[in-house]
């Protein structure tokens, strides 16, 4: 256990429609045991001692799996480690003397509401569009009664593993939210129980996902490299088969 | 006030059915005229949600997170009980009953817990039709573990992200819900009381927290799903965000709470290792499933794992508890994990921890079994840590991380204000004095989605559906007390942060109303909350506005509702002097320090009225009988 200090310029900005700006603050002696927002926090205990406003930021779980949190560090969505979440990334991954430029999440479908904190209901309106199986409760068959190939159930999870950070769309240079739609269009239709609704559910969330304002996707696969959760970008492959077979077969569109 | 539990009679097995029979019906029609509140959306408020919307009633859904698929529960690792003994282990509804009473060290209610086995089968049909992607076996069926002081394969899991994927199925549910216009989602809103009218629910009051304004709803019933309060310990396993705010704000509207110093202390946790430190991280139990748990055997002894010798180890618990071994219960793994270090024989640089041994197994089984079924968690482990479990012991300490006590409901899940449902971990219904692993997701979903639809419309079967809204004067005079209180703590000013009273706080209830509890102890406690209380309502920091997003406002809030609640939770603790499961009375043990309970004076659920802030609570009990199992000491020798 060590300490070091570092000069952190943090986004401040008061509300959506306030101008924002970096303002440098020293760290004063951090822990390399804490986490980034530990980090965070000791600073906005510091600045509440001092009167001034804390720097607002979303969080809750603190364990890498809630999506609450997040912000660009160094132009890294969650900051530099790999498959990392802003609050599972820990301090001994930075050196004494570092500067920390820390802006929040940037798209034009994510409106910044203060300082780090942002807007991202857009994620849950793509879910709405077509992001679950047209199941209602009760009646459901037994749960054994349809086997399902442990490769292709563990695929599902693999792309069901996306924690809706948002991520994805603050690395995508054109703001694209293709990463996440994909992961849940994969985990859907890689199981029997997505199938019926698997072409309609492909194209009601990229509509979705257009009229919110995210980009399109170009190849650029900034997005898998920022995402925590390792969510693979042959999702995005599999996104696009899914709604080319959909538009092409579909008689609703 | 009487308690009535309203448990129907006839045959345990058969009061479910009977009562669903006799539960009064809305038609279809007419569902549509009734409106619900619903407060949370974790597993139980998510699931009540969906099903209640589905049914065609008009639901609006509350959640503190910018998203209702955050919630608490989506951090839940290690899987979901269900009897449905696909394993031919011996598995029956009945065994999955018993083990749950026995293990809440028969302080449960028998109809209850019955009913709570009984549709647990429901949950994991209904979760795999979601497309939850459950573990699952080569041939395509689903696989099961043991778990937490089962003796019987009976968890469902999906990877160490259960939580996740469940709350993700029910929160897919919920947003069908949304697209069809039946459940309105209000995000980032925090109920801050509870309206009652002519003594019965009406509606909620609650903060816009990007707005701060103060909005009024109304409806013809509230359910309450708002999760466990373990964070009055500052530090524990919970969400950042997890509270007593809605369920104190209900029992001070006249809402009864029931055993709240029941509280699960969680034996596999990451050390304390700062006093920066903003929460603990669970480790899953399932890790005892092939770790050994083990300490020095002489007291002092500060060599590295790996040079202590074979035998100057001590794996206390399988020579302790020769038939179960590492799966003992959590409270007994953690009240021994306690002992351990008391006797000056814990680890690591506070000697607040013990070792979790992997290398049997991983000798036993090879690295790539190991590696495929922890690799996660060993990830997770090592991320916090900088150290891998594969090559070097994990190091673990309890935290505190569940809370059985809660707002007492009867059978229908409604508590002592009508038109008031609690669901999930904000009640106290199944798990007595100690919860079992893998049964708090069973019991969220069990209420959202297979009690509470059938219940809440025998209560809104005699009310009338006329149009409710929010013009009422009740409505506006809760509004303006939630606002002045706001208006209180921003006028304080003071120089303490909300986190150094909130731990301070934390750190009195750990040392006295944790793992162990005793008169004295206990009493000093009653004494030193008030002036905790006192010192945050003179000096606390709280800068910026009410009206705009202000993250200390809100944490002030909960912290205010926590120093009120601490002193409920001691008054319990005092008035309870046996043992029983989590609650350990350092006075009430057997010969060989187990718990002792004390069936005769205390086979009863305590159940606290509030009487005025500057009264005592009254005390109720509600007796327990068990008329299909005996009340037996628990052993796990
Ligand atoms: C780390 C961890 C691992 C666990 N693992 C397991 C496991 O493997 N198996 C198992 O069975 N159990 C496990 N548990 C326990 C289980 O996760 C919880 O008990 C359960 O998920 C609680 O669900 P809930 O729906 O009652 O509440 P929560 O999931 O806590 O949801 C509460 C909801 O209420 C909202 N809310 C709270 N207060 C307010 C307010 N004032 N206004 C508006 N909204 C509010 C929140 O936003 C949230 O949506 C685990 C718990 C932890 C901490
Ligand atoms: S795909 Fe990855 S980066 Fe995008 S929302 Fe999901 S977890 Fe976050
Ligand atoms: S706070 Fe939940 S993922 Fe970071």
């Amino acid at each position: 256990m060590s300490d070091i200090h570092l000069t952190l310029k943090i986004w401040r900005q008061e509300g959506p429609d306030a101008p924002g700006r970096l303002q440098t603050y020293a760290s004063g002696p951090i822990s390399t045991d804490m986490s980034f927002l530990e980090m965070l926090d000791v600073l906005n205990e510091r600045l509440t001692g001092e009167g001034e406003e804390p720097v607002a930021f979303d969080h809750d779980c603190r364990e890498g799996i809630c999506g609450m949190c997040g912000a660009v560090v160094n132009g890294h969505p969650h900051g530099p480690e790999k498959e990392t979440t802003l609050c599972q990334l820990h301090m001994r991954h930075f050196k004494d003397g570092d500067t920390l430029v820390i802006e929040p999440f940037r798209a034009r479908a994510f409106r910044i509401e203060k300082d780090l904190v942002v807007d991202r209901s857009g994620l849950d309106k793509m879910i709405t569009a077509g992001g679950f199986v047209s199941v209602n409760t009760g009646g459901a068959p037994d749960a054994n009664a349809i086997p399902i190939p442990q490769k292709n159930a563990e695929e599902a999870m693999d792309a069901a593993a996306c924690i809706g950070c948002g991520a994805c769309v603050a690395a995508c240079p054109n703001a694209s939210a293709m990463l996440f739609v994909a992961a849940k269009v994969s985990h859907l239709s890689l199981l029997p129980q997505g199938h019926p609704e698997r072409a309609r559910r492909a194209l009601d969330m990229v509509r979705e996902m257009d009229e919110l304002g995210f980009g399109n996707c170009s190849n650029e696969r900034e997005c898998e490299a920022a995402c925590p959760k390792g969510i693979s970008i042959r999702n995005i492959a599999r996104l696009n088969r899914e709604f080319l077979k959909a538009a092409i077969l579909s008689d609703e569109d | 006030m009487i308690l009535d539990s309203k448990v129907p009679g006839g045959p345990l097995a058969e009061k479910w059915d009977r009562h669903r029979f006799a539960c009064k019906l809305i038609n279809p029609a007419n569902k549509r005229k009734f409106d619900i509140i619903v407060v949370g959306a974790g597993l139980a408020g998510a699931s009540a949600s969906a099903s209640l919307a589905e049914l065609g009633y008009n639901v609006k859904t509350f959640c503190l997170q910018d998203s209702p698929r955050r919630g608490h529960s989506i951090a839940a690792q290690g899987g979901i009980n269900a009897a449905k003994n696909y394993q031919n282990d011996g598995d029956s509804i009945f065994r999955l009953f018993y083990d749950t009473i026995k293990g809440g060290d028969f302080r449960a209610r028998e109809a209850n817990v019955y009913r709570l086995a009984q549709v647990s089968n429901n949950i994991i049909d209904q979760c795999v039709a979601q497309g939850v992607p459950f573990a699952r076996e080569y041939g395509g069926q689903l696989a099961n573990r043991s778990f937490g002081g089962a003796q019987v394969s009976r968890t469902f899991y999906a990877r160490g992200q259960t939580g996740q994927q469940l709350l993700l199925g029910a929160y897919s549910a919920l947003m069908r819900q949304v697209k069809k216009g039946k459940v309105e989602m209000l995000s980032r809103r925090e109920m801050l009381d509870v309206v009652v009218i002519d003594g019965q629910a009406r509606g909620i009051v609650t903060r816009n927290m990007l707005s701060g304004a103060i909005e009024t709803h109304a409806a013809h019933a509230v359910v309450l799903a708002t999760g466990g309060y373990g964070n009055v310990y500052f530090l524990s396993t919970n969400a950042m965000g997890s509270n007593v705010t809605a369920a104190w704000r209900a029992y001070k509207r006249g809402a009864c709470f029931a055993n709240p110093c029941f509280v699960q202390i969680h034996p596999t946790c990451i050390p304390v290792h700062g006093t920066y430190q903003s929460k603990l991280t669970l480790m899953s139990e399932s890790l005892r499933n092939d770790g050994r748990v083990l300490v020095p055997k002489n007291p002092g002894d500060r060599r590295p794992p790996a040079e202590i010798p074979e035998n100057e180890r001590d794996y206390y618990l399988e020579n302790k508890y020769p038939s179960f071994g590492n799966l003992v219960p959590r409270d007994v793994a953690s009240r021994n994990a306690k002992e351990q270090c008391d006797q000056g024989k814990g680890v690591g640089s506070t000697g607040l921890a013990v070792y979790l041994d992997f290398s049997e197994a991983i000798n036993r089984d090879g690295s790539g079994v190991i590696t495929q079924k922890y690799g996660n968690l060993f990830h997770m482990y090592e991320k916090i840590t900088a150290a891998n479990p594969m090559h070097e012991p994990m190091m673990i300490f309890p935290a505190v991380h569940y809370t059985m006590g809660g707002l007492w409901v009867d059978y229908n899940l409604m508590s002592t204000i009508p038109g008031l449902f609690v669901l999930g971990e904000a009640n106290f219904s199944d798990h007595g004095a100690n919860r079992l692993g893998a049964s708090a997701l069973m019991q969220g979903l069990a209420d959202g989605y297979f009690v509470i639809p059938y219940t809440i419309g025998n209560y809104l079967a005699t009310i009338s559906s006329s149009p409710q809204d929010a013009s009422h004067q009740a409505f506006k005079q809760v509004a303006d007390e939630a606002a002045a209180k706001i208006g209180k703590l921003l006028d304080i000013k003071g120089k303490k942060t909300v986190d150094e009273i909130h731990r301070e706080l934390g750190l009195l209830m750990w040392d006295s109303c944790g793992m162990a509890r005793n008169e004295a102890g206990l009493q000093q406690a009653l004494a030193k909350i008030p002036a905790i209380r006192e010192e945050f309502w003179q000096n606390v920091a709280i800068p910026g506005s009410g009206l705009e997003l202000n993250q200390s406002l809100e944490r002030a809030g909960r912290v205010a509702d926590f120093l009120e609640f601490a002193e409920l939770m001691v008054i319990d603790a005092l008035s309870r002097k046996e043992s029983c499961g989590c609650h350990f009375r350092e006075e009430s043990q057997t010969e060989e320090n187990e718990a002792k309970r004390d069936d005769e004076n205390y086979a009863h659920v305590s159940v606290w009225e509030y009487n005025g802030d500057n009264n005592s609570p009254e005390f109720h009990k509600e007796p327990l009988t068990f008329e299909n199992v005996q009340p037996s000491q628990r052993s796990y020798k």
